[in-house]
């Protein structure tokens, strides 16, 4: 047999390989991040994160924009969780394989590779009109859930499923009832794992323009009351892109957006990790 | 004498696997039973069925008698939740949960509605000094227990089962994931366990058995070939094949 390389040298050349293609990985972001950032930096100011939109945003702030979006976000996750966590709790624990759990695990699959503007028309069609809710916050805010609920529910299935069946044996042993062993043994060892799912989940709702084109309005004021209208950070986004109000304000809302993401993610994966580090004692 | 236990004519299923045969026991009261024979020859699922841990395997069937303290545990009538009480188990591995030291004794406590916290701490250290673990750890309670030695991680096992009083403890060869000093540490601690407990043990360890029991039953292919007092089973057994086993010439 003859060797056309070396196991040596094919293994050098795979390290080589694989570590280009970290590498491209990090840049990529990078380069994105970076480009959203800078682009946007010119028009960073408090004024701009704290003030009110002027003439349809050539001028002025985002800030009714920062809060349409946490709010829609917060209602969409309010729903989301407890609806997503609670169906994960239930394939995971109680289900036994069967026509139930495939259809419910075909339809969360299904639901999340659904194109957001598919989304966005449903909420039109179901929560504006046919619901009567109008343009407002709480119609974008439930598109929205739908759309954070198969996110949050794979990742929270995935992470209970991961936790070790010892310590449900080992408190069902103590004659813990399954309840007391699911609160409070198994959930509180998935909660990084569900946290993850949630941030995830977040991460689909606060980003989404398509799903909320048709649905929140585009009210340039703060939304008070769930029956208003608002403008999320990703519409306002798009609105000032497509129709050529301001290329810059353009720029100055995506890096906010990218800055409030980035700030999202590394605190709760800050304190997710301090947590897993007390429970499991490193 | 008094028993215990008294399993009759069980027999077990998985499916269609008949997994114990026809087997008998009776386990004396505050006495050491150890189980012993070959992987797969049933002492596990044996000891399964003691506390009804069997009855999470969907496929799980069975007939028989198991009778603790003269009532039958399968009775439709009897609480699974209460009979996990009185029953404990100590599993292979150790498996503590991902919380605190403390909070790994006072768990069983809370989840049967003890909610003084004076009563929790005070049965807490209690069941910690039972277990012999007391010392080594009295001073890092609140943290995980994740971060204990196996061995001692074993001992909070046996401390969190015997915080809520149970009759008898179950041991699934609990030593087997455990180095030499910390399974004399568990034996040390199973003779002084004895006499509040009824203990059973399954163990693959011919040593162990002789160390720690009293009482010993040879099962072999899901049925008891031999029991008695351990004395004898290891000097005179009766049946060829106990004398094999223990002689090391199979499993």
């Amino acid at each position: 047999m003859h060797r056309i390389i070396s196991p040596k040298i094919a293994q050098k050349v795979m390290k080589l390989i694989f570590w280009i293609s970290g590498i491209i990985t990090i840049l990529i972001l990078l380069v994105i991040i970076g480009y959203v950032i800078l682009k946007g930096m010119p028009v960073l100011n408090l004024e701009f994160i704290f003030g009110d939109p002027i003439d349809s945003g050539r001028e002025g702030g985002i800030f009714p924009m920062i809060i349409s979006s946490a709010y829609v976000t917060l209602i969409a996750l309010l729903v989301a969780t407890p609806l997503s966590v609670g169906a994960a709790i239930y394939l995971s624990e109680y289900a036994s394989e069967g026509k139930l759990v495939a259809a419910i695990r075909f339809g969360a699959e299904t639901l999340s590779s659904i194109p957001s503007i598919i989304f966005g028309l449903f909420g039109l069609a179901f929560f504006v009109i046919y619901l009567d809710m109008g343009w407002s916050v709480l119609s974008g805010g439930l598109t929205l859930a739908l759309m954070a609920l198969p996110t949050i529910l794979a990742t929270s299935e995935v992470s209970i499923e991961s936790i070790n069946k010892s310590y449900s044996e080992g408190s069902l042993a103590l004659g813990a009832t399954k309840w007391q062993t699911i609160n409070r043994v198994v959930l509180p060892a998935a909660l990084p794992g569900i946290t993850t799912g949630i941030i995830l989940g977040m991460g689909r709702a606060i980003a989404e323009a398509a799903a909320i084109l048709y649905t929140v309005g585009a009210a340039l004021s703060i939304p008070i009351s769930i029956f208003d209208p608002a403008r999320p950070l990703p519409l306002h986004l798009y609105i000032l892109a497509t129709e050529g109000i301001s290329l810059e304000n353009a720029y100055g809302t995506a890096a906010v957006l990218v800055i409030i993401i980035i700030i999202i993610t590394v605190v709760t994966n800050t304190l997710v990790d301090r947590y897993s580090k007390k429970m499991m004692g490193r | 004498m008094e028993y215990r236990i008294e399993v009759k004519d069980l027999n077990v299923y998985f499916d269609e696997l008949h997994i114990l045969k026809n087997v008998s026991l009776k386990i004396h009261k505050n006495m050491v039973t150890a189980l012993i024979g070959p992987s797969g020859c049933g002492k596990s699922t044996f000891i399964r069925t003691l506390n009804r841990m069997n009855d999470l395997i969907d496929t799980f069937k069975m007939d028989g008698d198991v009778l603790l303290d003269g009532k039958d545990i399968y009775d439709p009538k009897v609480d699974v939740v209460e009979l996990r009480k009185r029953v404990g188990m100590v599993f292979q591995k150790p498996n503590p949960f991902p919380k605190s030291i403390f909070d790994n004794v006072a768990y069983g406590l809370k989840v049967h509605g003890i909610t003084d916290n004076n009563v929790i701490t005070e049965k807490v250290e209690e069941s910690l000094k039972s277990a012999a673990l007391w010392d080594e750890v009295k001073n890092i309670l609140d943290k995980s227990a994740m971060g204990l030695s196996g061995g001692q991680q074993q001992r909070l096992c046996i401390a969190r089962t015997i915080a809520v009083e149970p009759e008898v403890i179950l041991m699934d060869e609990p030593c087997s994931a455990l180095d030499p000093i910390s399974t004399t540490k568990i034996e040390d601690l199973i003779h002084k366990l004895m006499k509040d407990y009824t203990i059973i043990i399954v163990t693959h360890n011919m040593q162990q058995a002789t160390r720690v029991s009293k009482h010993t039953a040879f099962f072999l292919h899901g049925e008891i070939i031999e029991n008695g007092p351990t004395d004898k089973i290891f000097i005179e057994p009766c049946d060829k094949r106990t004398e094999d086993y223990i002689t090391g010439r199979f499993g």
